[in-house]
Protein backbone atom coordinates (compact mmCIF):
# COMPACT_ATOMS: atom_id res chain seq x y z
CA UNK A 1 0.00 0.00 0.00
CA UNK A 2 1.06 3.84 -0.73
CA UNK A 3 3.28 5.52 2.31
CA UNK A 4 3.11 2.72 4.52
CA UNK A 5 5.51 0.53 3.25
CA UNK A 6 7.72 3.17 1.90
CA UNK A 7 8.01 4.83 6.13
CA UNK A 8 8.81 1.37 7.12
CA UNK A 9 12.20 1.48 5.50
CA UNK A 10 15.16 0.20 7.73
CA UNK A 11 18.03 1.92 6.02
CA UNK A 12 16.07 5.74 6.11
CA UNK A 13 15.37 4.14 10.16
CA UNK A 14 19.04 4.24 10.31
CA UNK A 15 19.28 7.63 8.93
CA UNK A 16 17.06 9.02 11.29
CA UNK A 17 18.48 7.12 14.68
CA UNK A 18 22.07 7.95 13.96
CA UNK A 19 21.14 11.93 14.17
CA UNK A 20 19.00 10.87 17.14
CA UNK A 21 21.84 9.10 18.74
CA UNK A 22 23.90 12.26 17.44
CA UNK A 23 21.86 14.65 18.91
CA UNK A 24 21.08 13.40 22.54
CA UNK A 25 23.25 15.06 25.40
CA UNK A 26 21.39 14.58 27.72
CA UNK A 27 18.07 12.11 29.47
CA UNK A 28 14.80 13.28 28.56
CA UNK A 29 11.15 11.89 28.84
CA UNK A 30 8.89 12.01 25.89
CA UNK A 31 5.21 11.56 25.71
CA UNK A 32 3.26 9.52 22.79
CA UNK A 33 -0.41 10.63 23.18
CA UNK A 34 -1.80 8.12 21.36
CA UNK A 35 -2.49 4.53 21.31
CA UNK A 36 -1.49 3.88 17.99
CA UNK A 37 1.53 5.03 18.02
CA UNK A 38 2.09 3.00 21.30
CA UNK A 39 1.50 -0.12 19.29
CA UNK A 40 3.68 0.63 16.54
CA UNK A 41 6.66 1.68 19.04
CA UNK A 42 6.39 -1.49 21.14
CA UNK A 43 5.49 -3.33 17.22
CA UNK A 44 8.37 -2.06 16.08
CA UNK A 45 10.91 -2.77 19.16
CA UNK A 46 11.19 1.26 17.98
CA UNK A 47 11.89 2.55 22.15
CA UNK A 48 14.77 -0.15 22.22
CA UNK A 49 16.70 1.69 19.65
CA UNK A 50 16.65 5.07 20.85
CA UNK A 51 19.52 6.45 22.89
CA UNK A 52 19.21 5.19 26.81
CA UNK A 53 18.93 8.72 27.60
CA UNK A 54 15.33 8.74 25.89
CA UNK A 55 12.40 7.31 27.67
CA UNK A 56 9.22 7.56 25.94
CA UNK A 57 6.32 7.69 28.30
CA UNK A 58 3.05 6.01 26.96
CA UNK A 59 0.06 8.60 27.15
CA UNK A 60 -3.86 8.42 27.43
CA UNK A 61 -4.79 8.33 23.96
CA UNK A 62 -6.65 5.06 23.90
CA UNK A 63 -10.78 5.96 23.56
CA UNK A 64 -11.83 2.33 24.67
CA UNK A 65 -9.18 3.02 27.78
CA UNK A 66 -10.37 5.86 28.83
CA UNK A 67 -14.25 5.66 28.38
CA UNK A 68 -15.14 5.86 31.82
CA UNK A 69 -16.63 2.91 33.55
CA UNK A 70 -20.40 4.27 34.34
CA UNK A 71 -20.76 4.64 30.63
CA UNK A 72 -19.78 1.45 30.11
CA UNK A 73 -22.13 -0.09 32.80
CA UNK A 74 -24.89 1.98 31.33
CA UNK A 75 -23.65 0.56 27.70
CA UNK A 76 -24.03 -2.63 28.75
CA UNK A 77 -27.54 -1.84 30.56
CA UNK A 78 -28.61 -0.27 27.83
CA UNK A 79 -27.58 -3.36 25.59
CA UNK A 80 -29.26 -5.93 27.40
CA UNK A 81 -32.71 -4.67 26.54
CA UNK A 82 -35.13 -6.30 24.42
CA UNK A 83 -35.63 -4.15 21.42
CA UNK A 84 -32.41 -2.29 21.05
CA UNK A 85 -30.06 -2.80 18.62
CA UNK A 86 -26.41 -2.00 20.17
CA UNK A 87 -24.17 -1.31 18.07
CA UNK A 88 -19.98 -0.60 18.95
CA UNK A 89 -17.01 -0.73 16.99
CA UNK A 90 -14.96 -4.15 17.81
CA UNK A 91 -12.62 -3.29 20.73
CA UNK A 92 -15.41 -2.27 22.69
CA UNK A 93 -16.84 -5.99 23.10
CA UNK A 94 -14.14 -7.29 25.47
CA UNK A 95 -13.75 -4.11 28.12
CA UNK A 96 -14.58 -5.48 31.29
CA UNK A 97 -18.05 -3.12 32.95
CA UNK A 98 -18.65 -3.67 36.55
CA UNK A 99 -19.07 -7.87 36.46
CA UNK A 100 -19.20 -8.45 32.59
CA UNK A 101 -18.87 -7.02 29.25
CA UNK A 102 -20.58 -6.48 25.91
CA UNK A 103 -19.36 -10.02 24.62
CA UNK A 104 -21.72 -11.54 27.82
CA UNK A 105 -24.49 -9.46 27.17
CA UNK A 106 -24.48 -10.74 23.69
CA UNK A 107 -24.17 -14.51 24.55
CA UNK A 108 -27.17 -13.82 27.25
CA UNK A 109 -29.54 -12.67 24.43
CA UNK A 110 -28.83 -8.81 23.94
CA UNK A 111 -28.47 -7.85 20.24
CA UNK A 112 -24.53 -6.51 20.19
CA UNK A 113 -23.84 -5.59 16.63
CA UNK A 114 -20.31 -5.43 15.96
CA UNK A 115 -20.04 -2.44 13.45
CA UNK A 116 -16.97 -0.91 11.39
CA UNK A 117 -18.32 3.14 10.23
CA UNK A 118 -21.20 4.53 12.53
CA UNK A 119 -22.61 5.00 8.83
CA UNK A 120 -23.40 0.90 9.29
CA UNK A 121 -25.57 1.97 12.26
CA UNK A 122 -27.49 4.17 11.16
CA UNK A 123 -27.90 1.91 7.72
CA UNK A 124 -29.44 -0.57 10.93
CA UNK A 125 -31.64 1.88 11.97
CA UNK A 126 -33.33 2.34 8.34
CA UNK A 127 -33.89 -1.08 8.20
CA UNK A 128 -35.21 -1.32 11.44
CA UNK A 129 -37.94 1.04 12.11
CA UNK A 130 -39.43 -0.95 14.72
CA UNK A 131 -36.64 -1.01 17.05
CA UNK A 132 -34.16 1.16 18.99
CA UNK A 133 -30.58 1.38 17.55
CA UNK A 134 -27.97 2.65 19.40
CA UNK A 135 -24.29 3.44 18.77
CA UNK A 136 -21.65 3.65 21.52
CA UNK A 137 -20.14 6.69 20.12
CA UNK A 138 -16.20 6.61 21.52
CA UNK A 139 -13.33 8.08 20.12
CA UNK A 140 -10.90 11.14 20.31
CA UNK A 141 -11.50 14.05 18.03
CA UNK A 142 -10.52 11.46 14.95
CA UNK A 143 -13.28 9.85 15.47
CA UNK A 144 -15.93 12.52 16.91
CA UNK A 145 -16.36 14.06 13.04
CA UNK A 146 -17.49 10.61 11.81
CA UNK A 147 -20.02 10.22 14.48
CA UNK A 148 -21.45 13.65 14.42
CA UNK A 149 -22.35 12.91 11.02
CA UNK A 150 -24.19 10.31 11.90
CA UNK A 151 -26.79 12.26 13.86
CA UNK A 152 -26.70 14.90 11.18
CA UNK A 153 -27.72 12.27 8.82
CA UNK A 154 -30.33 10.82 11.09
CA UNK A 155 -31.61 14.25 11.92
CA UNK A 156 -31.50 15.12 8.35
CA UNK A 157 -34.25 11.90 7.67
CA UNK A 158 -35.90 12.11 10.74
CA UNK A 159 -34.66 9.22 11.96
CA UNK A 160 -35.95 8.66 15.40
CA UNK A 161 -35.00 5.46 16.61
CA UNK A 162 -31.37 6.29 15.98
CA UNK A 163 -29.29 7.15 19.32
CA UNK A 164 -25.41 7.97 20.04
CA UNK A 165 -24.22 7.22 23.52
CA UNK A 166 -21.37 9.66 23.54
CA UNK A 167 -18.34 9.64 25.51
CA UNK A 168 -15.47 11.60 22.65
CA UNK A 169 -12.33 12.89 24.30
CA UNK A 170 -10.12 15.61 23.02
CA UNK A 171 -6.45 15.58 23.49
CA UNK A 172 -5.60 19.39 24.46
CA UNK A 173 -7.03 19.37 27.58
CA UNK A 174 -5.13 16.06 28.46
CA UNK A 175 -2.17 17.14 27.52
CA UNK A 176 -2.64 20.14 30.00
CA UNK A 177 -3.69 18.12 32.54
CA UNK A 178 -0.26 15.98 32.25
CA UNK A 179 1.70 19.18 32.40
CA UNK A 180 -0.05 19.98 35.73
CA UNK A 181 0.01 16.78 36.83
CA UNK A 182 2.59 16.85 40.16
CA UNK A 183 5.90 15.01 39.33
CA UNK A 184 5.13 15.17 35.50
CA UNK A 185 8.49 13.86 33.69
CA UNK A 186 7.12 14.56 30.30
CA UNK A 187 9.12 16.93 28.36
CA UNK A 188 7.94 16.73 25.23
CA UNK A 189 5.14 15.62 23.11
CA UNK A 190 4.31 13.10 20.06
CA UNK A 191 1.08 15.11 19.40
CA UNK A 192 -1.68 12.49 17.67
CA UNK A 193 -1.14 13.09 13.62
CA UNK A 194 -5.17 11.92 13.17
CA UNK A 195 -6.19 14.11 15.72
CA UNK A 196 -4.46 16.97 13.70
CA UNK A 197 -5.45 15.59 9.97
CA UNK A 198 -9.13 16.86 11.97
CA UNK A 199 -8.24 19.57 14.15
CA UNK A 200 -4.91 20.89 12.58
CA UNK A 201 -2.56 22.36 15.13
CA UNK A 202 -3.79 25.61 16.09
CA UNK A 203 -4.73 24.64 19.50
CA UNK A 204 -1.35 23.61 20.35
CA UNK A 205 1.20 26.49 20.34
CA UNK A 206 -0.50 28.02 23.48
CA UNK A 207 -0.14 24.84 24.94
CA UNK A 208 3.84 24.94 24.29
CA UNK A 209 4.59 28.06 25.08
CA UNK A 210 2.84 27.91 28.64
CA UNK A 211 4.62 24.73 30.08
CA UNK A 212 7.77 25.30 27.43
CA UNK A 213 7.20 21.68 26.07
CA UNK A 214 8.23 20.96 22.36
CA UNK A 215 4.82 19.29 20.45
CA UNK A 216 5.59 17.82 17.31
CA UNK A 217 2.50 16.64 15.48
CA UNK A 218 3.66 12.79 14.42
CA UNK A 219 2.21 9.82 12.16
CA UNK A 220 1.86 6.23 13.08
CA UNK A 221 4.58 4.28 10.30
CA UNK A 222 8.27 3.40 12.26
CA UNK A 223 10.10 6.48 9.93
CA UNK A 224 6.85 8.76 11.22
CA UNK A 225 7.41 7.75 15.18
CA UNK A 226 12.00 8.34 14.55
CA UNK A 227 11.06 11.79 12.30
CA UNK A 228 8.57 12.83 15.77
CA UNK A 229 11.08 11.94 18.37
CA UNK A 230 14.41 13.45 16.23
CA UNK A 231 12.46 16.52 16.03
CA UNK A 232 11.62 16.89 19.58
CA UNK A 233 14.54 16.17 20.90
CA UNK A 234 16.21 18.77 18.01
CA UNK A 235 14.00 21.23 20.25
CA UNK A 236 14.98 20.19 23.32
CA UNK A 237 18.91 20.08 23.56
CA UNK A 238 18.56 23.71 21.45
CA UNK A 239 15.92 24.72 24.28
CA UNK A 240 13.29 25.39 21.98
CA UNK A 241 9.58 24.85 22.36
CA UNK A 242 7.25 25.26 19.43
CA UNK A 243 4.67 23.20 17.64
CA UNK A 244 6.17 21.32 14.68
CA UNK A 245 4.34 19.40 11.73
CA UNK A 246 6.50 16.15 11.49
CA UNK A 247 3.15 14.61 9.64
CA UNK A 248 2.82 17.38 6.62
CA UNK A 249 1.76 14.58 4.73
CA UNK A 250 -1.82 14.05 6.79
CA UNK A 251 -2.09 17.22 8.39
CA UNK A 252 -2.01 21.28 7.26
CA UNK A 253 -2.36 23.61 10.34
CA UNK A 254 -6.18 24.75 9.69
CA UNK A 255 -7.05 20.80 10.07
CA UNK A 256 -10.58 19.74 8.24
CA UNK A 257 -12.96 22.86 7.90
CA UNK A 258 -15.48 20.71 7.05
CA UNK A 259 -15.30 18.12 9.81
CA UNK A 260 -14.63 20.88 12.29
CA UNK A 261 -18.06 22.88 11.17
CA UNK A 262 -19.99 19.38 11.83
CA UNK A 263 -18.18 19.07 15.34
CA UNK A 264 -19.24 22.82 16.46
CA UNK A 265 -22.38 22.29 15.00
CA UNK A 266 -23.25 18.90 16.50
CA UNK A 267 -21.34 18.54 20.17
CA UNK A 268 -20.68 21.23 22.51
CA UNK A 269 -17.61 20.58 24.91
CA UNK A 270 -18.23 19.16 28.63
CA UNK A 271 -16.25 18.23 31.53
CA UNK A 272 -15.66 14.65 31.12
CA UNK A 273 -14.41 11.31 33.18
CA UNK A 274 -11.42 9.89 32.15
CA UNK A 275 -11.25 5.92 32.97
CA UNK A 276 -8.33 5.49 35.42
CA UNK A 277 -7.89 9.41 35.52
CA UNK A 278 -10.14 10.86 36.41
CA UNK A 279 -12.82 14.04 35.80
CA UNK A 280 -10.84 16.49 32.93
CA UNK A 281 -11.96 19.77 32.37
CA UNK A 282 -13.75 20.89 29.24
CA UNK A 283 -12.51 17.54 27.79
CA UNK A 284 -14.91 15.99 25.90
CA UNK A 285 -17.66 16.75 23.46
CA UNK A 286 -21.86 15.96 24.52
CA UNK A 287 -24.65 16.12 21.79
CA UNK A 288 -25.50 20.08 21.49
CA UNK A 289 -28.99 20.78 23.15
CA UNK A 290 -30.81 20.52 19.55
CA UNK A 291 -29.72 17.01 19.33
CA UNK A 292 -30.64 16.04 22.78
CA UNK A 293 -33.61 13.64 21.46
CA UNK A 294 -30.26 11.54 19.61
CA UNK A 295 -28.72 11.12 22.60
CA UNK A 296 -28.77 7.40 24.47
CA UNK A 297 -28.29 8.42 27.83
CA UNK A 298 -31.74 10.83 27.27
CA UNK A 299 -33.34 8.53 25.77
CA UNK A 300 -32.57 5.44 28.02
CA UNK A 301 -33.33 6.35 31.79
CA UNK A 302 -30.43 4.41 33.06
CA UNK A 303 -30.89 4.49 37.19
CA UNK A 304 -28.76 2.77 39.90
CA UNK A 305 -25.42 2.35 38.67
CA UNK A 306 -22.76 1.56 41.22
CA UNK A 307 -19.66 0.81 39.36
CA UNK A 308 -16.68 -1.18 40.99
CA UNK A 309 -13.25 -1.54 39.41
CA UNK A 310 -10.91 -4.77 40.58
CA UNK A 311 -8.62 -3.43 42.85
CA UNK A 312 -5.56 -5.74 40.76
CA UNK A 313 -5.80 -3.23 38.05
CA UNK A 314 -3.42 -0.25 37.93
CA UNK A 315 -4.92 0.65 34.35
CA UNK A 316 -5.32 4.66 35.60
CA UNK A 317 -0.99 4.44 36.17
CA UNK A 318 -0.09 3.34 32.78
CA UNK A 319 -2.62 5.34 31.49
CA UNK A 320 -1.31 8.47 33.56
CA UNK A 321 2.37 7.24 32.28
CA UNK A 322 3.47 6.53 35.59
CA UNK A 323 3.55 2.74 35.60
CA UNK A 324 4.90 0.72 32.32
CA UNK A 325 2.28 -1.93 31.72
CA UNK A 326 4.77 -5.01 32.56
CA UNK A 327 5.68 -3.41 36.23
CA UNK A 328 2.44 -4.63 37.06
CA UNK A 329 1.62 -7.64 39.07
CA UNK A 330 -1.32 -8.52 36.98
CA UNK A 331 -0.31 -8.28 33.74
CA UNK A 332 0.36 -11.54 32.13
CA UNK A 333 -1.06 -13.76 34.77
CA UNK A 334 -4.78 -12.89 35.99
CA UNK A 335 -4.83 -10.29 33.49
CA UNK A 336 -4.84 -11.45 30.00
CA UNK A 337 -6.18 -9.86 26.87
CA UNK A 338 -8.90 -12.97 27.48
CA UNK A 339 -9.18 -12.37 30.74
CA UNK A 340 -8.88 -8.78 30.87
CA UNK A 341 -9.02 -6.91 34.30
CA UNK A 342 -9.17 -3.33 32.68
CA UNK A 343 -9.45 -1.92 29.00
CA UNK A 344 -5.99 -1.39 28.16
CA UNK A 345 -5.48 -4.73 27.94
CA UNK A 346 -8.55 -5.55 25.38
CA UNK A 347 -7.95 -2.69 23.49
CA UNK A 348 -6.18 -2.39 19.78
CA UNK A 349 -4.86 0.95 21.30
CA UNK A 350 -4.09 -0.37 24.80
CA UNK A 351 -0.58 -0.03 26.38
CA UNK A 352 -0.62 -3.42 27.89
CA UNK A 353 -2.89 -5.18 25.09
CA UNK A 354 0.53 -4.21 23.20
CA UNK A 355 3.07 -5.05 26.17
CA UNK A 356 1.61 -8.48 25.90
CA UNK A 357 1.09 -9.20 22.29
CA UNK A 358 4.77 -8.10 21.81
CA UNK A 359 5.95 -10.21 24.63
CA UNK A 360 7.09 -7.63 25.98
CA UNK A 361 7.65 -8.61 29.37
CA UNK A 362 9.98 -7.27 31.91
CA UNK A 363 12.34 -5.20 28.72
CA UNK A 364 12.61 -7.76 26.52
CA UNK A 365 11.04 -8.89 22.87
CA UNK A 366 11.27 -11.48 21.05
CA UNK A 367 9.02 -11.45 17.60
CA UNK A 368 5.40 -10.35 17.50
CA UNK A 369 3.23 -12.94 18.23
CA UNK A 370 -0.51 -12.39 17.06
CA UNK A 371 0.94 -9.70 14.66
CA UNK A 372 -2.10 -10.25 12.66
CA UNK A 373 -4.61 -9.49 15.15
CA UNK A 374 -3.59 -6.06 15.43
CA UNK A 375 -4.43 -2.67 13.38
CA UNK B 1 -9.53 3.88 16.97
CA UNK B 2 -7.34 6.78 15.81
CA UNK B 3 -6.35 4.38 13.44
CA UNK B 4 -6.76 5.49 10.20
CA UNK B 5 -4.79 4.35 6.68
CA UNK B 6 -4.23 5.80 3.47
CA UNK B 7 -6.42 4.33 0.22
CA UNK B 8 -6.70 5.41 -2.87
CA UNK B 9 -10.22 6.80 -4.63
CA UNK B 10 -11.40 4.52 -7.28
CA UNK B 11 -15.10 5.78 -7.70
CA UNK B 12 -17.70 8.52 -6.27
CA UNK B 13 -20.99 8.89 -6.73
CA UNK B 14 -23.62 10.39 -4.56
CA UNK B 15 -25.91 7.98 -2.27
CA UNK B 16 -29.22 9.43 -0.87
CA UNK B 17 -27.84 12.82 -1.03
CA UNK B 18 -24.19 12.17 0.69
CA UNK B 19 -20.81 11.38 -1.14
CA UNK B 20 -19.09 8.27 -1.20
CA UNK B 21 -16.16 6.62 -2.65
CA UNK B 22 -14.87 3.24 -3.13
CA UNK B 23 -11.64 3.36 -1.89
CA UNK B 24 -8.82 0.59 -2.35
CA UNK B 25 -7.01 -0.27 0.94
CA UNK B 26 -4.29 -2.04 -1.24
CA UNK B 27 -6.54 -4.61 -2.57
CA UNK B 28 -9.57 -4.31 -0.09
CA UNK B 29 -12.10 -1.92 -1.29
CA UNK B 30 -14.68 -0.06 1.09
CA UNK B 31 -17.37 1.98 0.58
CA UNK B 32 -15.94 5.54 1.82
CA UNK B 33 -17.61 9.36 2.84
CA UNK B 34 -16.50 12.00 1.11
CA UNK B 35 -18.51 14.48 2.81
CA UNK B 36 -15.51 15.48 4.70
CA UNK B 37 -13.07 15.72 1.65
CA UNK B 38 -15.48 16.72 -1.02
CA UNK B 39 -12.82 18.09 -3.90
CA UNK B 40 -11.16 14.26 -3.76
CA UNK B 41 -10.77 12.96 -6.97
CA UNK B 42 -10.81 9.82 -8.77
CA UNK B 43 -6.69 8.51 -8.35
CA UNK B 44 -5.98 10.66 -5.28
CA UNK B 45 -5.11 9.35 -1.83
CA UNK B 46 -6.69 9.88 1.34
CA UNK B 47 -6.53 9.00 5.06
CA UNK B 48 -9.85 7.03 6.30
CA UNK B 49 -11.28 6.63 9.59
CA UNK B 50 -14.09 4.33 10.23
CA UNK B 51 -15.53 4.61 6.88
CA UNK B 52 -14.40 8.50 6.33
CA UNK B 53 -12.15 10.48 4.34
CA UNK B 54 -10.44 12.95 6.96
CA UNK B 55 -7.65 14.39 5.16
CA UNK B 56 -6.53 14.33 1.39
CA UNK B 57 -3.08 12.87 1.19
CA UNK B 58 -0.28 14.85 -0.11
CA UNK B 59 1.94 12.69 -2.34
CA UNK B 60 3.98 15.38 -2.81
CA UNK B 61 4.64 16.02 0.90
CA UNK B 62 4.94 12.28 1.33
CA UNK B 63 7.85 12.69 -1.46
CA UNK B 64 9.60 15.76 0.21
CA UNK B 65 9.73 13.69 3.47
CA UNK B 66 11.17 10.64 2.23
CA UNK B 67 13.86 13.00 0.36
CA UNK B 68 14.68 14.77 3.78
CA UNK B 69 15.14 11.21 5.31
CA UNK B 70 17.23 10.40 2.04
CA UNK B 71 19.46 12.87 2.78
CA UNK B 72 19.96 13.31 6.82
CA UNK B 73 23.26 12.89 8.03
CA UNK B 74 24.47 14.90 4.87
CA UNK B 75 24.78 18.41 5.80
CA UNK B 76 26.03 17.19 9.00
CA UNK B 77 29.20 15.44 7.22
CA UNK B 78 29.82 18.73 5.54
CA UNK B 79 29.40 21.17 8.21
CA UNK B 80 28.62 18.85 11.41
CA UNK B 81 31.46 18.56 14.28
CA UNK B 82 33.47 15.53 13.25
CA UNK B 83 33.99 14.51 16.69
CA UNK B 84 30.55 13.63 16.59
CA UNK B 85 29.77 12.38 13.17
CA UNK B 86 32.70 10.23 13.92
CA UNK B 87 30.74 8.42 17.14
CA UNK B 88 27.87 8.34 15.05
CA UNK B 89 29.38 5.88 12.38
CA UNK B 90 31.23 4.22 15.35
CA UNK B 91 27.53 3.43 16.30
CA UNK B 92 26.62 2.99 13.04
CA UNK B 93 29.13 0.59 12.17
CA UNK B 94 27.60 -1.59 15.42
CA UNK B 95 30.50 -0.73 17.53
CA UNK B 96 29.00 -0.09 21.29
CA UNK B 97 29.45 2.88 22.75
CA UNK B 98 28.74 3.44 26.10
CA UNK B 99 25.27 4.16 27.23
CA UNK B 100 24.01 2.17 23.74
CA UNK B 101 20.88 1.60 23.61
CA UNK B 102 20.48 -2.13 22.08
CA UNK B 103 20.70 -1.92 18.05
CA UNK B 104 18.60 -3.85 16.03
CA UNK B 105 16.40 -2.60 13.36
CA UNK B 106 13.67 -5.02 13.05
CA UNK B 107 11.52 -2.66 11.16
Amino acid sequence: MKYIEEFQDPELAGKLLDDIHATVTRPWALMEVCGGQTHSIIRHGIDQLLPEELELIHGPGCPVCVTPLELIDKALEIASRPGVIFCSFGDMLRVPGTGRDLFQVRAEGGDVRVVYSPLDALALARENPDREVVFFGIGFETTAPPNAMAVHLAAREGLRNFSLLVSHVRVPPAIEAIMNAPHCRVRAFLAAGHVCSVMGTEEYPELAERHRVPIVVTGFEPLDILEGVRRAVRQLEAGRATVENAYQRAVVPQGNPAARAMLAEVFTTTDRGWRGIGVIPDSGWRLAPRFEEFDAEHRFSVEGITTREPAACRSGEVLQGLLKPHECEAFGTTCTPRTPLGATMVSSEGACAAYYLYRRLGGTTTAPLEASTVD
Amino acid sequence: MCLAVPGKVLRIEERDGTRMASVDFGGVVKEVCLEYVPDLRVGEYTIVHVGFALQRLDEDSARRTLELFENLGLLEEEFGDPWRAAEAEQRADGVPQPGDAPREVRL
